[in-house]
């Protein structure tokens, strides 16, 4: 308490000696007869030559920065699309730097060289045409070529991928990532969002699914059977609030069911299959090196974003929209880490887009394998595809339990309360018999 | 003939008996200072409301950046700000952190820059460089003021919400949790700000953003056209358009801009209020917020990102605009030069106020909309790097051979061209589709925008307050502190924005709590990042301590700095032609009639070096 009194005199006194201080001054160039819209020829030198030292030590501090950070984050782009991106990136960085030093270098020279000076009036110098034409037509001939090549790779970057590529689902909620590879047959089954249940997180829709989502909908303590019932029991009674929520639920489940209904006429057995063998992963994403990859992103709840920094590769997941990208690895994670000098490095999959309290920690690892790891990465994975999830009960917790019951413990869980989380976490990588389960405490 | 039509044009409404008597007459403290229809009055009125609400914006940036730098650990500071609820044993929580980055944004863009850039020096500025008596509407002018105060008071009082409750008064059902102001950025994307369920501020505090939006536009509407038909009907005998100083011109554009893009967002607005409170599904579809499945189908929340940034676009102009006004107009007069190029600088202005319209699409190109829409935003986006660009080189041309006289407020001008440069090119990677793949929505994009928006028209700002202050208080700022003040912020500025480039290209992405995160998986990023964020926030700190000498020496000038001269800068504008005590109507007698441009300094052959607008053509003198 003492102490904060302390302060706040300190302050109190300091505001009153600059206020003395302002009197004395302003008494003085009174008594010089000078207001304060009489910049003196000191103060006009000085200032001047301060904005030159300024741009000096400007340039200093970003040549520092480039020197000691310049592209060390970022490291060299892991697919090859990034590293085209990355050329065009580099060379748009050389014309901005031109421009940056050349404008300002003008700019702050010509404030301290044409300082007023006795004797030497202003130049009037009104308009110029032919100068006015060199500055619109030189920026505008540059411009075209960054248009040109940008567009030219803005159009390999979206344009549709091979029927080679690999397809991958990618399913976001606050605050994780679920990967669904499209299995054997390449092909990725359908989903409808009113197929979810504990059993089906991903929404996958097969005839069984369809089924199951609509007893889960009719039974079960919150299912429709069971409110009606609530409802129509004339010995319970609800305050107002609950007997509303009671009966909003009640349209609200009695629509979604009417569409289950329908789903379920139309649906086309023969898609079954599709899905049967569609792959479910969690927590690590893992890519087969020189193959490419054809995402498409879900989102569960609100809008996410699907940022690859590594591939240079990014795209929003909306809901009740999919949206797409494709990209080829090429340096897998253990050449990356030899690169990068960090046996602890991971790629990574990060939510860019706010979308609730624990933003920053939803992210997924990624891990690029050589074929031969990648394919038996895949063999691991033959009791986790969406039929023998689905027809295990009781739920989908367990289905990474085959390649990695030991290591559970591991992963941070995504949402939880850790407030600093500095461990670098190794992403599960058991079935390749590394034990490399490295926790070590960073900075 | 045609000043007296003028003339009575202006007062017929409300006080037409100026024009006989045009001296001073009592006034009530009440419709003196508070519902003053006096534009010089509510020109004031919006200054001091904006620093209050920018002080405070940077105040909510100081607590999130102390959070950026040293994650987690417990600061006296933060609990002394937020307590418990907000910042337990002094450690700020998640929800809180993006409460902060919202309500900063928010304030800064709309309330600082818009509100308060653009409703102070219009008010000001238009009708007396235009030779006017008021505004063509003084009633107007005085509810777009209100209406700005009344929702900057909304949005204050957003912060405090806590579970459904403001300082304990119940406004919605008691719902625990529902705490907090608007979490979902400046941006307020759906489906975050329109599930209450999604975030804790996306209930009450979400409601409050989005009604105190809806009076800020309205407000902002009614400002804006009456700009617009002051400056199109209101010219005093002899200012045509293209004698106009680029103040107004800008002023004009930017009214223009604000009255075509601002209705797009209050109707974007009054969809998610719809979405929110009556169940439709504009924006809503396939939805399972917290376990429960919604029923909302059909509905697209690019839809609500299109009308967005529909305005927001625009509204980065609408902010930079009266910077860029304001600059030209204080480069010139410190330079004692012309502006160079004055046709080429209102045809960048134009240029720049038609192309912002189609180039929203650029902050969309990874929303998953389609990509040749892309491309064509890529193309139109880069266009306006040509305008900028011209503006550039006009305002270094200016600077070259005059006779400086660095003021405080040139200084200031002098650092918005700098800024505008360097947040400017960055703008031409983010613009590239291809290459904003990899930087959309990072630390790139912040340093961007603050830099080239924000930085810009702060800078425009202080320019401004320094260089018009004698005429808004007729007293002088003091000189020195003045320095002081820019030398500390320009400082800061690139102290606090540049490394920002650097953290957004190691892949660090806006809006997280905690960087410490990159800790899991790269080493490298991770150290970067983290000594970068102390970097930053020692800057920050260093730069908001900074602004206390301006607001020291703001206040401090209103009641005790010297008394000013009538034309202290030697301008040739008609601002200066009015007494220093300021009177309803501006002028005592009769109106000023306009002679030739504003630019008329160091003309050869005339003995001074600046020649107002309202001094006849001497015999035989060129216009110009």
């Amino acid at each position: 308490m003492i102490t904060k009194l302390i302060i706040l005199l300190i302050i109190v006194l300091g505001v009153i000696a600059i206020a003395q201080l302002m009197r004395v001054y302003e008494l003085s160039s009174k008594l010089r007869k000078t207001g304060e819209q009489d910049i003196s020829d000191r103060d006009n030198n000085l200032n001047g030559r301060m904005m030159f030292i300024f741009v000096l030590l400007l340039y200093v501090f970003v040549i520092w920065l480039m020197m000691k950070y310049g592209w060390t984050g970022r490291g060299e782009a892991a697919s090859t699309i990034g590293k085209e991106t990355d050329w065009l990136l580099n060379l748009n960085f050389i014309i901005i730097f031109a421009v940056f030093f050349l404008t300002n270098t003008l700019l702050f020279y010509f404030t301290y060289k044409y300082v007023r000076k006795a004797g030497v009036k202003a130049y009037y110098f009104p308009h110029n045409n032919k100068l006015e034409m060199i500055w619109t037509v030189v920026p505008a001939c540059v411009l075209a070529v960054i248009i040109i090549l940008g567009l030219k790779k803005w159009n390999e970057a979206t344009s549709e991928s091979g029927k080679e590529a690999i397809r991958v689902e990618l399913f976001s909620k606050q605050f994780d990532w679920t990967a669904r590879y499209a299995g054997t047959d390449n092909k990725l089954g359908r989903f409808d969002y009113k197929l979810t249940t504990d059993k089906n997180e991903l929404g996958i829709m097969t005839s069984q699914s369809i089924q199951s989502a609509i007893d889960n909908m009719e039974g079960g303590v919150t299912g429709l059977d069971s409110i009606s019932f609530k409802l129509n029991d004339e010995n319970l009674v609800f305050s107002a609030i609950d007997q509303q929520k009671l009966e909003t639920d009640l349209s609200r489940k009695t629509r979604l069911l009417r569409l289950l209904y329908q789903m379920k006429e139309h649906h086309d057995k023969k898609l079954d299959k599709d899905a049967a063998d569609d792959i479910i992963q969690k927590d690590t994403l893992f890519l087969c090196k020189g193959r490419e990859y054809e995402f498409n992103f879900r989102a569960k709840d609100v809008i996410h974003s699907a940022y690859f920094p590594h591939f240079r590769a990014q795209v929003n997941t909306v809901p009740g929209l999919t949206t797409r990208f494709k990209f080829t690895p090429d340096i897998s994670t253990d050449e990356m880490r030899v690169k990068k000098n960090d046996d602890k490095f991971n790629y990574i999959l990060m939510c860019n887009k706010i979308c609730g309290g624990a933003h920053y920690k939803m992210k997924m690892f990624v891990v690029v394998l050589e074929e031969d790891e990648y394919n038996r990465w895949l063999k691991s994975k033959e009791n986790s595809t969406f039929d023998k999830i689905f027809n295990a009960a009781p739920a989908p917790a367990a289905e990474d339990a085959s390649a990695d019951a030991a290591e559970n413990d591991t992963q941070t869980p995504a949402g939880g309360e850790e407030k600093k989380d500095t461990t670098m976490v190794e992403p599960k990588t058991a079935f390749l018999g590394r034990k490399s389960l490295i926790i070590n405490k960073v900075g | 003939m045609a000043a007296i039509t003028h003339d009575s044009h202006g007062h017929h409404d409300s006080h037409a008996h100026h024009d006989h008597d045009h001296g001073h007459h009592e006034e009530s403290f009440v419709s003196k200072y508070i519902f003053s229809h006096d534009h010089k009055m509510i020109g004031k009125q919006f200054l001091i409301t904006a620093v209050f609400m920018g002080v405070l914006a940077m105040l909510l940036s100081i607590l999130f950046r102390i959070q950026l730098a040293w994650p987690g650990e417990s600061s006296d500071f933060l609990h002394f700000f937020l307590g418990d609820d907000w910042a337990p044993k002094g450690v700020l929580k998640e929800d809180m952190y993006l409460g902060l980055v919202t309500i900063h944004g928010t304030i800064m863009v709309f309330f600082l820059l818009t509100g308060g850039l653009s409703g102070t020096f219009s008010n000001i500025l238009i009708p007396l460089q235009l030779g006017a008596r008021d505004m063509a509407s003084g009633f107007l002018n005085m509810l777009s003021y209100w209406f700005f105060f009344l929702s900057s008071l909304i949005m204050f009082l957003s912060l405090f919400v806590h579970d459904g409750a403001i300082f304990g008064i119940q406004i919605t059902d008691a719902n625990v949790g529902d705490s907090g102001p608007a979490m979902a950025g400046w941006t307020i994307y759906p489906p975050l700000s329109a599930l209450p369920q999604a975030v804790s501020g996306s209930g009450l505090g979400m409601t409050m953003w989005l009604f105190s939006m809806a009076i800020f536009i309205a407000g902002s509407l009614i400002g804006s056209l009456n700009y617009i038909v002051t400056v199109l009907n209101l010219r005093t005998k002899g200012m045509t358009m293209t004698r106009m100083p680029l103040t107004i011109w800008a002023f004009f554009v930017t009214a223009i801009l604000g009255v075509l893009s601002f209705p797009v967002l209050f109707s974007a607005a009054l969809l998610l209020i719809m979405d929110r409170l009556a169940g439709t599904s504009f924006y809503l579809s396939d939805i399972i917020v917290n376990g429960e499945m919604l029923t909302n189908h059909g509905g697209s929340p690019l839809l609500f990102q299109h009308l967005f940034w529909f305005l927001g676009h625009p509204e980065v102009y609408i902010v930079l605009l009266p910077a860029l006004g304001l600059s030209s107009e204080i480069i010139a007069t410190n330079s004692r030069k012309p502006i160079f190029g004055y046709r080429a600088m209102i045809g960048s202005i134009l240029a720049i106020g038609f192309l912002s319209f189609i180039v929203w699409g650029h902050h969309m190109f990874i929303t998953g909309m389609n990509p040749f829409l892309g491309s064509v935003f890529v193309f139109t986006t880069l266009l306006i790097a040509i305008p900028s660009a011209v503006k550039v080189f006009n305002y270094i041309t200016t600077l070259w051979r005059g006779s400086l006289v660095l003021t405080p407020a040139m200084l200031f001008a002098i650092g918005l061209v700098s800024t505008f440069i360097t947040g400017g090119v960055t703008g031409i990677i983010l613009a590239d589709s291809a290459l904003d793949i990899a930087i959309h929505d990072t630390y790139f994009v912040v340093a961007h925008f603050h830099i080239v928006m924000g930085m810009s028209a702060v800078f425009g700002m202080f320019a401004g307050v320094y260089h018009w202050f004698p005429k808004m208080y007729g007293r002088m700022m003091n000189t020195r502190l003045g320095y002081a003040h820019f030398w500390v912020t320009i400082i800061g500025a690139y102290g606090v924005f540049f490394p920002m480039h650097f953290v957004g290209i190691a892949g660090a992405p806006r809006r997280y709590y905690d960087y410490s995160v990159f800790g899991q998986f790269d080493t490298d990023s991770y150290n970067m990042i983290m000594d970068l964020n102390v970097i930053v926030t020692v800057f920050a700190i260093f730069a908001a301590l900074g602004q206390l000498i301006f607001l020291f020496n703001f206040f401090y000038s209103i009641y005790r700095g010297p008394k000013a001269v009538q034309n202290p800068w030697k301008s040739n504008t008609l601002e200066w032609t009015t007494p220093v005590e300021h009177i309803h109507g501006n002028w005592p007698g009769e109106l000023p009639t306009v002679h030739r441009w504003p630019y008329d300094y160091s003309k050869p052959g005339a003995e001074e070096d600046f020649i107002p607008q309202n001094v006849p053509l001497a015999e035989g003198e060129e216009e110009h």
